[in-house]
């Protein structure tokens, strides 16, 4: 090895940041997103009284949260096109891009591990007022909708929040699938320049200051909302 | 939908001539479980230290402690990967770079995967057992220095067994953790289950075979190590405190 090349990095930076963070932060602000809208149906059908919803959605949330997310990536990368070739009723697999492919994939994954913090923000919320407002005349959807959900997404910003930075870290593994995401691109250039000690120690510096920071962020707010409550 | 399931293509031979498909994947397995043992064993003592230092009240030794933690818990897993596997061998000295790259590829590759996955659950260890010499009450560790302990004393003797206990249900959910990161070694060269399955979909084209059975033996190693960490924590059980058998 011949020295830190600081020009290798420096020149690639516009690559790096608009097209793969670009990449990255796009794919975790959708999936997160879809995961919490998908994760909060899959918490209120785990919460269902009616034993056959409650089984379905905490089947699959188990299922889920027991499998590496590689081998869920590599699952939905192939069975993506045939169940939009099955929706499409075109009778043949239908090929759909790598980012809308790793963006199905996560939304279904992550959902999993959302449903189990909104099972507990849901839990949160204090049985009385549920009670009250069925007394009120409210049906499930308005009592959830206007009194339960937003407590119970306001209790839980913070690990919301928490579980968003994990799947900003978790997008990097769209490398097993060629995409470029920021360690894609990083790694096109180290390949390309043959510099991989500059390349990964960038992306982990990179990688690093913006978690912590966002980490950090999260405990303020965090320590704002106790304050107020 | 137009797929042609063979799910008699587990017996067929592979091309590399080591037997049949299913023997790939059970090899897989194998190396899954050999990474997550020692990754676990390196994990344990690691995280066990860096946590009891971190209650150590030396300002100094819990700074670094702390900082060991945020470094391991905000790089993606797939990064470090990348660093212990391409990085670490050239920012060390050039002798003991070149007598990595000159091992047994499989090997290094293996043992890179082992000190990763290790040192990254240490971290998370590292947490749980910090909470949980914190969630003790401060009882316990006043009336031990009153008997006389000295301060390792009262660690090994009064809060570390106590701790051990409450970490338990956290220690099952890491372990579970490290058997599905062992999949990121994959990304290394590892022909570990997820790898092996990828390669049995390569050459056989029965995708949804091949990582059915991968989902299925990841959920067969999950239930082993569920029934384990279960037996380790009736067997540690401390009757009349959380944990015992009623």
């Amino acid at each position: 090895m011949n020295g830190f090349d600081l020009d290798t990095i420096i020149s690639s930076i516009p690559y790096l940041f608009m097209q793969g963070m670009a990449f990255t932060l796009k794919l975790t602000v959708l999936s997160t997103l879809g995961a919490i809208i998908l994760g909060t149906l899959l918490a209120m059908m785990r919460l269902s009284s009616n034993r056959l919803v409650s089984g379905v959605a905490g089947g699959y949330v188990n299922l889920m949260r027991a499998l590496p997310l590689i081998l869920i990536i590599f699952w939905f990368y192939f069975l993506v096109p045939y169940i939009v070739g099955w929706i499409a009723q075109a009778g043949r697999p239908i090929a759909v891009g790598g980012f809308t492919s790793a963006l199905i994939t996560f939304v279904l994954f992550e959902a999993a591990y959302f449903c189990e913090i909104m099972r507990a923000g849901i839990q949160s919320v204090p049985s009385g007022q549920t009670a009250a407002g069925y007394a009120l005349g409210l049906n499930y959807w308005q009592l959830m909708r206007h009194i339960v959900l937003p407590q119970a997404f306001r209790n839980m910003t913070p690990l919301l929040l928490t579980q968003m930075i994990v799947v900003f870290q978790d997008t990097s593994l769209v490398y097993v699938l060629s995409l470029t995401d920021f360690l894609g691109a990083a790694n096109n250039v180290a390949q390309r320049d043959g510099r991989l000690v500059e390349m990964f120690v960038f992306v982990a510096m990179v990688y690093f200051v913006m978690s912590y920071a966002a980490s950090r962020l999260v405990k303020v707010l965090e320590r704002r909302m106790a304050v107020a409550q | 939908m137009n797929y042609n399931w063979n799910w008699l293509v587990f017996f067929d031979l592979a091309p590399d001539g080591s037997g049949t498909y299913l023997h790939t994947l059970i090899t897989g397995m194998y190396w899954t479980i050999g990474v997550s043992v020692l990754a676990w064993i390196i994990a344990l003592v690691v995280g066990v230290v860096v946590g009891v230092l971190r209650t150590s009240r030396i300002g100094w030794i819990e700074l670094i402690c702390g900082w060991y933690v945020e470094v391991f818990r905000n790089i993606p897993l797939l990064v470090q990967m990348f660093l212990w596997y391409f990085v670490f061998p050239e920012v060390i000295p050039e002798s003991l770079g070149d007598m990595i790259k000159q091992a047994d590829p499989i090997w290094s590759i293996f043992w890179t995967a082992v000190v990763c996955l290790g040192l990254f659950t240490s971290s998370r260890i590292a947490e749980q057992v910090r909470a949980g010499i914190t969630a003790l009450p401060r009882g316990q560790s006043m009336a031990a220095t009153a008997l006389g302990l000295t301060r390792p004393q009262v660690y090994r003797y009064v809060l570390l067994p106590m701790t051990a206990r409450m970490v338990m249900p956290p220690l099952t959910s890491e372990a579970l953790n490290l058997v599905k990161n062992s999949s990121v070694a994959f990304t290394i060269g590892l022909l570990e289950l997820t790898g092996a399955a990828r390669s049995m979909q390569e050459f056989t084209f029965q995708i949804f075979e091949s990582f059915a059975a991968a989902t299925v033996l990841y959920l067969v190693v999950n239930a082993v190590v569920v029934v384990l960490m279960r037996l380790v924590e009736r067997y540690l059980s401390v009757p009349g405190f959380m944990g015992a058998k009623r």
